[in-house]
């Protein structure tokens, strides 16, 4: 984002400012609303949630259910709360994260760099890929994960994850390696720099926006999807969402819908996370990246 | 980077060998029992087995009645990395067999003798082709009303003994200002109910025509039409806000005594108790009315998955220790069903649970034990929804009852 | 020993060689994971697979019955309503906000993020939230009764009629910010030298965001369509978490409909050929698309 650039030349008088930030803090409150009534009703007794006002303030205080969803709450036979399943999503999350943006970044690289004969048509195959169904993935990919000896394993589940963020990953990068001028790299060409050399020494420092839109897009997708999780993984390796899943969805006895919203928030904390920490480079990465053609 | 991929790939199969190795003696259990009563219940086997020294291995996968869990064991079958016991109902056990899937125990059933204490309604969902498939852990009934015996009181209703005294109670309960039926509207829960209603409405044979051999004729029938007319009724009787709920605040509805009756199988129970409710007292258990000699029911079993040619040790130490008759009358205690063997004392159980049990014998005796097509133990998963779609569109107002009928016949024939 | 000519050769056709050799992993898993996958879901399709795949033949069979039944008709049509008003919805929306965010308002960083944080939280999180709030006995209604409007009526969760309306409200919260967030970067993008100049000439703001920059933002609106279609085509844990597919079967969607075939209705050859249509689908929408599109970039 250069200095100027949020200098818009369109000026606004005093009543339409007014009404603009009526409209933006009426949508803010949209935006926010469900959120808020997870975590009100997250720190409630469950007495005051089942007879009372879902957006009443909590009368009584209480975090145990945010301490039961993390440690204590039934998940399976044992109730270890969500604790474990946590550790099983990060170690399934980061590589399959890094391996999806590198590759991505890699054929992005090539697509725009190092053009070469029915280059946009492979780009082409690529993207459509994006599109595809995964009910329609799940039985052959189950069959070709335990031919690899990686059915049930976390490897295996960074396998599909990779695969199946490859389309985006390397759609994003290409938009952005578009505008990248292409005379720099041929002038390093001829003093003798290789494709890797090129790569790392040319492109990669000014990809830092590119790379958190990929990184943004793919962590959110991974750390939120549930039938790959539930399909492909073990029973030592189910990553948060499965957890979180069984936590809510079980069919008997009281619903404990405090502890229900305390560990749908703790499954939403890293991404949440993601968002605030990265989410100021999000549109500039956007405004370089996906939307320049 | 092509080396390095191919060096990763290998260290990561290495891996996942020896992660496979560190298994063998353990047990793998894919289940959905995850609230804490079941999961209390489980922890009984699962104590029971370390015991033995064979470790639990907990594959928990809620949702849908089993519907996730079922997804997920058809990718591990598929990848070959299959666990060793899957909870499992009806009709699907004997599919899986049929995929040559399971494992044969009848070495174990010979030695604990299950054929002579296992009804053998139960043991058609049990056994393929003569040979044992899967450890039977409790039989349910689903022709089951549960009453706020408070409400009942207050407005002079006695049990109803057939459906017009049902449905004059239903009257009677809308005129005093109380929802006469607590119920969620989810298509399972519309199909228990319609379960019970057309086994009143037609009695056993049109019961056994319509949904176990699947009878174009008995699917088409004025029977089939008036147990719809008569599901309409109940649904004049339900709160506005029925749709989507779950079946658990259904029957909170009528433990509060918001609502009168709620027509659920006997694992609404243990809500009732839950909420130190006494049976008898506080609220009443009692057959749908014109199915008192009916027992529909649905089985949870343990089918062992084929581990390479044999049933291994730990695959029959599991069987073992679920049909030990400690273990059935601990677990149904808990779990509101009754045990799948008929030999287990009723000392343990309640007012309900003894009813329960004592109805299940004797219908078992007497040819009236049928297999709840809700609950997939009349017809095949396809069947049963193509089934489930027209109860559930005509109890949301789709079709007329006539309608519902023709539909149900031309919905089936696709499923077939 | 090479003479320095040839090495060089050598070297050159290293460098050709080498982009290629970087691309192909990623291309062969593409080909076997996504296009053999097709491919067998095509064949499957064909084929009397039930609760595995099988391979018997049954030619069109499948289609047969699929078209026979009318749960297929109603999720095709609640996919055309849904896909339509959340696509239209959310960049109207996205737009919308986009441009009042880009009037150099205060406190912007502090909007943006509260826009886009709903895409951050998969539905299995939020689906409870949104339940609550759209049913009448615990949510808006109730609370509104409660706050004394008593006449106050919102239940169209409950209602067959309206339920998949509630689908795409859900939906438009969830991606609508995110849409946002590419227009302003599209409007971030363009060059105020010329609006400045344009104003000089009498245009007023409305002349200007009609005339000249909304007409540039082509490519945000042709990405936001790309994300937007992909969502809506794959919202399947937004209809299960929501309505669980009801009332009845009020807000049934394909993907509903294939996983509910394919998984727990053992008739995979059915829901195979639910897909097959669905793909056809994507790609009649998708390639004229992606033709256009990059042909122009070359």
């Amino acid at each position: 984002m250069s200095a100027g650039s949020t200098d818009t030349a369109v000026r606004t008088g005093r009543i339409t400012r007014t009404a603009l930030y009526l409209v933006l803090l009426l949508f803010a409150l949209f935006y926010l609303l469900p959120f808020a009534i997870m975590v009100i009703n997250s720190v409630k007794p469950l007495s005051e949630i089942t007879g009372g006002n879902m957006m009443a303030l909590p009368q009584d205080w209480t975090f145990e259910p945010w301490v039961k969803a993390w440690a204590t709450a039934q998940i399976g036979v044992d109730p270890t709360g969500l604790k474990p399943y946590f550790w099983n999503s990060i170690k399934m999350v980061v590589p399959a994260v890094a391996i999806s943006t590198i590759l991505g970044a890699l054929n992005g690289y090539v697509l725009t760099k190092w053009r070469f004969k029915y280059d946009t048509l492979i780009f082409g195959f690529m993207l459509f890929a994006c599109f595809i169904p995964f009910q329609i993935v799940l039985i052959p990919m189950a069959r070709i994960l335990g031919l690899a000896g990686l059915a049930g394993s976390t490897p295996g589940l960074v396998l599909v994850h990779v695969v199946y963020g490859l389309g985006f990953t390397t759609l994003y990068f290409k938009n952005y390696y578009q505008v990248f001028p292409t005379e720099l790299v041929r002038a390093a060409q001829i003093d003798g720099a290789g494709f890797f050399r090129i790569f790392w020494r040319l492109l990669l420092p000014s990809s830092g926006p590119i790379i958190v839109v990929s990184v943004i897009w793919q962590f959110t997708n991974i750390w939120n999807d549930f039938l790959f999780g539930a399909s492909f993984a073990d029973f030592d390796s189910q990553p948060m969402t499965v957890a979180l899943n069984n936590l809510v969805q079980s069919s008997t006895g009281v619903k404990e819908y405090n502890v229900h919203f305390a560990g749908a928030i703790l499954a939403a904390l890293p991404t949440l996370l993601v968002y605030i920490v990265a989410g100021r480079y999000f549109v500039r990465g956007l405004m370089a990246g996906s939307v320049k053609g | 980077m092509r080396k390095f991929i191919l060096k990763t790939t290998t260290t990561l199969a290495a891996a996942a060998v020896s992660v496979s190795m560190a298994h063998a003696g353990d047990v793998e259990v894919l289940h959905w029992w995850t609230s804490g009563g079941e999961a209390a219940a489980l922890n009984v086997l699962k104590q029971d087995l370390e015991g033995q020294g064979t470790g639990w291995n907990d594959m928990p996968v809620a949702g849908g009645g089993g519907e996730s869990a079922m997804t997920v064991l058809r990718a591990r079958v598929t990848s070959g990395n299959p666990p060793t016991a899957v909870q499992m109902l009806g009709f699907d056990i004997l599919d899986w067999a049929k995929e040559d899937a399971l494992a044969d125990l009848n070495a174990v059933a010979v030695k604990e003798g299950w054929d002579d204490v296992i009804p053998e309604a139960l043991q058609a969902f049990a056994k393929h082709d003569g040979q044992w498939v899967s450890a039977p852990v409790n039989v349910h009934s689903t022709n089951w009303v549960w009453a706020n015996k408070a409400v009942l009181d207050a407005n002079g209703i006695a049990i109803p003994a057939n459906w017009e005294e049902f449905e004059a109670a239903l009257e009677t309960l809308a005129a005093a200002g109380v929802t006469p039926v607590a119920h969620g509207g989810q298509a399972w829960q519309d199909a228990t109910v319609f379960d019970a209603v057309a086994m009143s409405a037609g009695g056993p044979e049109f019961y056994k025509a319509a949904f176990i051999d699947l009878d174009e004729e008995a699917l088409g029938s004025d029977t089939m039409v008036e147990s719809f007319r008569r599901m309409e009724v109940i649904r004049g009787h339900v709160d506005d806000n029925f749709s989507g709920r779950d079946w658990n605040l259904a029957t909170a509805m009528v433990i509060n005594g918001e609502a009168g009756f709620q027509m659920m199988g006997d694992w609404a129970k243990g809500e009732f108790l839950n909420a130190g409710k006494v049976p008898g007292e506080d609220f009443l258990c009692f057959r749908f009315p014109g199915t008192e000699d009916q027992v529909t029911f649905n089985a949870d079993q343990f089918a062992m998955f084929d581990q390479g040619g044999k049933v291994s040790a730990e695959q029959a130490a599991l069987a073992t220790a679920i049909l030990s008759p400690s273990f059935q009358s601990a677990f149904n205690v808990v779990k509101g069903s009754v045990p799948a063997r008929t030999d287990v004392s009723d000392e343990a159980f309640d007012a309900c649970g003894k009813q329960g049990m004592k109805d299940l014998a004797a219908a078992a005796a007497s040819g009236n034990l049928y297999g709840s097509m809700a609950h997939g133990h009349a017809a095949p998963a396809a069947v049963k929804n193509a089934i489930y779609d027209v109860i559930t569109a005509h109890f949301n107002g789709e079709y007329d009852a006539a309608t519902a009928a023709l539909e149900l016949v031309d919905a089936v024939s696709i499923a077939k | 020993m090479a003479t320095p000519a040839a090495d060089a050769d050598f070297k050159t056709k290293l460098q050709t060689w080498v982009p290629k050799l970087v691309l192909s992993p990623s291309l062969a898993l593409m080909l076997v994971f996504v296009y053999g996958f097709i491919l067998f879901s095509v064949y499957l399709s064909f084929t009397d697979s039930r609760i595995l795949p099988s391979y018997g033949w049954v030619g069109f069979e499948n289609y047969d019955k699929l078209f026979r039944l009318r749960h297929w008709d109603i999720a095709v049509n609640n996919l055309i309503v849904f896909a339509a008003l959340y696509i239209i919805i959310c960049s109207v929306i996205g737009l919308m906000l986009a441009i009042f965010l880009d009037q150099k308002i205060r406190g912007e960083s502090v909007l943006r993020p509260i826009f886009l944080y709903p895409m951050a939280l998969s539905f299995i999180v939020t689906g409870t939230a949104w339940k609550w709030f759209l049913d009448p006995g615990i949510g808006l209604e109730h609370t509104m009764h409660l706050w004394g409007w008593e006449s106050f009526h919102f239940d169209w969760i409950k209602n067959r009629d309206y339920a998949i309306y509630t689908v795409v409200l859900a939906a438009v919260w969830q991606s609508s910010g995110f849409v946002m967030a590419m227009f302003l970067a599209g409007l971030r993008g363009i060059d105020n030298e010329m609006l400045k100049a344009a104003q000089m000439d009498g245009a007023t703001n409305f002349q200007l965001y009609r005339r000249i920059i909304i007409p540039q933002l082509r490519p945000a609106f042709l990405s936001a369509f790309v994300i937007l279609s992909h969502l809506a085509i794959k919202s399947y844990d937004l209809v299960v978490a929501l309505t669980g597919g009801g009332p009845g079967r009020a807000t049934e969607v394909p993907a509903t409909f294939m996983y509910s075939y394919t998984f727990t209705r053992n008739q995979m050859g059915i829901g195979a050929s639910s897909s097959v249509i669905m793909l056809m689908t994507i790609v009649a929408i998708m390639v004229p698309y992606l033709y256009s599109e990059l042909r122009e970039k070359n």
